[in-house]
Order: structure tokens, then sequence, then C-alpha cells
């Protein structure tokens, strides 16, 4: 592993100001523009969700999960096990049971994964999602490889997320509760344990850390938030399938992350609305007539995101935020360190 | 602090390492006291680096026991050695390089509180905010001398201060027992002058390990000296005894001194 570096943990000003605006223009949406494109953003905010809970692993803690959407996706099932076929469920006891299942599974996988370092850990955290992966897609019970439906969202009285308009506003405001409760976190006494563990795990344990107990509870908390995220998709899309706990799924959240820029939850949020947008327009692109040949250059979109990918890790190693802040400290020629020690 | 003022805090006792064929320590014996300075020297390889990671739990031995503060330590991970009370400094330099100065010792003072990490407590504090931890912070860097330092990045400070640094780290845990691999290597005359004065104002309240090449300040400091060669002890004494051992003379003081 190469020497860490530093995060960016308190965000320069015009990303505070990119965010705000971001929120804004996110609750003003619904009353402009159209339905399709609110479906979309919805989407794009429980993903950001999803994005956020593996930062705090990969980003804060330095531990790179290629499993995590095992824990997105089982929050999703558990909520179209506990739905039945004719009438909607109700959120308040099948938010928390979904969440739980995702923590507890976390806990579980965590006990035995965060004893293993670096590559070792990647590979282990992904051949346990593979595992829950096929549990789910050989299972017919279990829905198999077709998955399940979820006819009714949840409902809570008037927080009835069958209305469109609720289910946006509902996972705006999950979206900036989780945003303001893991940089909470991030300042507390765990956040900075966490950080320290990333930096320099070695000399973290000669100081009296158990840190295995530390690096637990973030893994155990990861999962239970991206099961959070996993219970909004299922409940938005109206059914799960074993992809969404897939490698690919996993993989998606980690280039989220790179690209907004990692360890500050915003760059989180950032990247997984900027990865969705490159997505639809990759996918978009035209097709192009060579002679007799056809090129469908959108049949292609991973190749160029993968060049995508390649190309911001290459000019910007810090992400989309990492960028704002280069730009920051060029045009002010403002002097790191000292001045910018405050949130 | 509940033991005697004259005591041993720290004893091992019959401790080996091997890697491989090789013993690295070998029926190494030592106890530690409460204000005494125990200087372990030996020329490269001798395995002085290896017997403070067994004494610290860094490296478990393949045999031998530790007592640390009379609980028997033999076994336990590195973090159960700091939690009862011994710290130590490492010969390569060993820290947060990206954090402030005072991030690293505020984490190292951090280190003491007693919530276990799932406490959701421990999530939802600012940090920054603990008086006890800022305190035990605010000494640690005030005893190294580094408080002119704190807000800066402790990648970019000097070695001879990167080196105060791993003391201050180490006195933030607030140990009784200190292990100190080096902590003169690469610094100036001054800075040099400046940590054998802390080790001294340090020396009444703990029992130090010393492992040290620079000789003026192993015999400035040292109350007990222990002479290592090829993982064994040859000699072991008050610095006069040991300085006119004829052993000593042969096998390590002869050339240099």
């Amino acid at each position: 592993m190469s020497t860490p570096q530093a995060n960016l943990e308190h965000l320069p000003g015009s990303a505070k100001l990119l965010l705000g605006l971001g929120v804004v223009a996110l609750a003003a949406f619904p009353w402009m523009g159209s339905d399709f494109y609110a479906q979309m953003l919805t989407r794009m905010m429980i993903l950001a969700i999803f994005a956020m809970s593996l930062d705090l692993l990969q980003g804060v803690t330095g531990l790179v999960s290629l499993g995590h959407a095992a824990y997105f996706g089982l929050a999703g099932y558990v909520l179209a096990f506990v739905t039945p076929a004719g009438e909607p469920v109700g959120l308040w006891w099948t938010l928390p049971l979904a969440v739980g299942a995702s923590a507890l599974a976390a806990l579980i996988i965590g006990f035995l994964v965060v004893r293993t370092h670096g590559i070792y850990f990647i590979m282990v955290t992904m051949a346990f999602a593979q595992m829950v992966f096929y549990l789910f897609f050989d299972n017919k019970a279990l829905g198999g490889s077709d998955g399940l439906y979820i006819n009714f969202r949840p409902t809570a009285g008037w927080l009835d997320l069958e209305n469109k308009l609720v289910f946006y506003y509902f996972t705006l405001a999950v979206l900036v509760a989780v945003y303001f409760g893991l940089r909470r976190v991030l300042w507390s006494p765990l956040g900075r344990a966490l950080t320290g563990i990333r930096v320099n795990e070695h000399r973290m344990r000669a100081m009296g850390y158990s840190t295995f107990g530390y690096k637990l509870t973030a893994f155990t908390l990861a999962g239970g938030l991206a099961g959070l995220a996993g219970y909004l998709w299922g409940a938005q899309s109206g059914f799960v399938n074993p992809e969404l706990m897939g490698f690919h799924m996993s993989a998606h959240a980690i280039m989220m992350v790179i690209l907004g820029g990692m360890g500050n939850f915003a760059g989180a949020i950032v990247g997984a609305f900027a990865f969705e947008y490159l997505l639809h327009l990759f996918k978009d692109l035209p097709t192009l007539s060579l002679g007799g040949s056809e090129l469908r250059l959108g049949k292609h979109w991973q190749l160029w995101m993968g060049l995508f990918i390649v190309a911001l890790v290459i000019l910007a190693p810090r992400g989309i935020l990492g960028l704002l802040q280069h730009l920051k400290a060029r045009n002010g020629a403002v002097q790191g360190g000292a001045d910018e020690h405050q949130a | 602090m509940s033991t005697k003022p004259e005591s041993v805090l720290l004893s091992a006792r019959g401790l080996t390492r091997r890697f491989g064929g090789l013993a690295a320590v070998n029926q190494v014996s030592l106890d530690l006291w409460r204000d005494r300075i125990h200087a372990v020297i030996g020329p490269n390889g001798a395995g002085k680096s290896t017997l403070t990671n067994l004494l610290s739990g860094d490296l478990p031995p393949s045999e031998g026991e530790v007592t640390l503060l009379g609980h028997a330590m033999t076994g336990s991970p590195a973090e159960a050695y700091s939690r009862r009370g011994l710290g130590r400094s490492y010969q390569k330099t060993n820290i947060f390089l990206p954090f402030t100065v005072w991030d690293n010792v505020r984490l190292a003072a951090q280190s003491r509180e007693r919530h276990a990490p799932w406490n959701p407590l421990r999530w939802i504090q600012d940090a920054s905010k603990s008086i006890a931890v800022n305190d035990r912070a605010t000494r640690a860097i005030e005893l190294s001398g580094l408080k002119n330092r704190r807000n800066t990045i402790a990648g970019t400070i000097s070695h001879g201060e990167q080196r105060q640094l791993e003391i201050a780290m180490t006195l933030a845990t607030e140990p009784q027992v200190l292990l100190l691999d080096e902590p003169l290597a690469g610094m100036g005359v001054a800075e040099a002058e400046r940590m054998v004065d802390l080790l001294l104002r340090l020396k009444p309240h703990h029992a130090m390990m010393l492992v040290e090449h620079d000789m003026d300040a192993v015999f400035a400091l040292a109350d007990h000296l222990t002479v290592m060669v090829n993982g064994q002890v040859i000699a072991s004494g008050s610095p006069e005894a040991v300085r006119t051992d004829r052993n000593v003379q042969a096998a390590y003081l002869g050339d240099g001194h």
C-alpha cells in the first residue's frame, strides 16, 4: 500500500457552497422538473447514501470493501419478504428491521473479515458478498435469479411512500440526515480513531487501541447504513434481484467514492451523482456508421466510464472535491496547514 | 500510583525469540525499576530492538515470560501492554505523518478513555472538546518541548522534532514503564541535550529502558547497563562495572572507545 495521505476532511468553501446549492436545487426540482427526472434523482440520492456508507470504511478507515453491496441488497430483500402481496407494510417497523438485518450481517461477516489487511481484506469481503449473492441467486424460495416483487411501498400515516413526491422528500431528508450524522461521527472519538487506523494501525495498537473493535464497529455501522439505502432502493424500484448484491454494485460504489473524493462524505454524494450522470451520458452516446459496419458507442459505456475514472485518478487523485480545493489553493494562494485547521 | 517508589514494574524471565534457526534474543532476563534508567547497548544486530518488541508485546516470545505491574502479560497483544501502563517509542519514527503535531498527541491521549468503540456516545461527542484528553495532550506536548509546533503537520517537522513527538505521544498515554528505542538517533547536539534533560525529569516517576548508541548519553543517564551481543546478555550491572568488564571490552567497547 502507498503511504497514507491526509484526507480532505475540512471542506473548502466552494464545496460547501456546491452542496448547499445542490440541496436547494434538489428541494426545488419536483416543482419544476418532470416526474421522470425526479425518479432519477431519487435513485441518485439513494446511491449517494450507499456511497457515503462505504466511505466510512474506504475513505475514513482505509478498508476497501469489494462486497459492500451485500448489505445494500439484503435490506431490500428484507422489505420484499415482509411486504404481503396485497397491502403495504408500516414504515416505522420495517425500516429498522431491514437496517438491523444488514447491520447484523455486517457484524457477523465483519467479525471474520476485519482481522485481515490490505489485499486480503478486499478478497474476503468480495468472497462473502459472492456467497450472499449465490445464496439468493440459487434459492427459488429466496426469489432465485429473477428476484422478488414489492407490490406496495411502505407507509406510515401521512408519510406514504406510495406518493412519489413524499418518497422524494423522504429520501432527501434521509440523505441530509445521514450526511450530518456521518460528519458528526468523523469528528467524534470513534471517527478520530478510525482515521488513525487508516494512517498507522500499528501505532494505534501500540497506544492501546484495540483496533479490531473499532474496525468492527465501523464495518457494522457502514453495513447498517448501506441497508438504509438498500431499503429505499427496493421500495422505489418495486422489486429486488441478486444483482443488487453483486460485484458490479460494490465496484460502482467504490468508483463513486473515488470520483467524488474520499473521507469526507460530501465527496461520496458528489461522486454518486456524477457517476450516475456519466452513466446515462455514456449510455446515450450515438451509434456511428463506419463504412458498412455500425459502431454503437453507447453499448460500450463501461469502457468510457473506465477511461474517465482512470483519467480522473491521474489528473485529480483526490476526486472532484480535491480538484475544487486545488483550484481554490491556486487562485487564493492559500497556504495549506494552520489556517485550514478549523471546521 | 499504588506501587512503592522503588519497585520492579516490569520483569522479564528467559525471553527468547527465534526467527527460523536464528535466536535474535536468547534467554534474556531483566527487571525495570521505578526511578531507574536501564540502558541496553550492543552492536547492530545484537537483538536490542527485538528485545524491545518482546517487552512491549509487538512480538510474542518463543520462550520466556513478561510480567508488567504484577500482571502476567506473555502472549497478550501490544494494546494490552499499553493499557496496563507500558509506553514505548520506536527506533524508526512511527507517527501519523499527515496529522498535525497536536492531533498526533491528542489521539495518543484519547487512548486512555474508557468507553468501548461500540458505545454510541463515542460516535456523537466532539473529540476535540474532551477536557481530560486535551489536558493530557497539552501536558505531554509541553513536557517534550513541542509547544510552538502544535499546529504543524508532523510530516514536515525536523527529524529531531519527530523524535520528540514520538516521546510526547508515548507520554500522552501516561505510562509507568517507558521503553525508548534510540530516542537520540539522528538528533543534533542541542536537541540531544534537551532529550537527556527530559529523560532525567521523567525518571523519578517511571521505570525506563533505554536502547541507545550514544555512549555519552548512556553513561550520563544509566543506573544499570546491560550489554547484548548476538542475542545474548554478555554483561549486566552498574555502568562502572560494565565499563571495566573484560568481555565487554573485547566484544564491544574495544575499538570505538
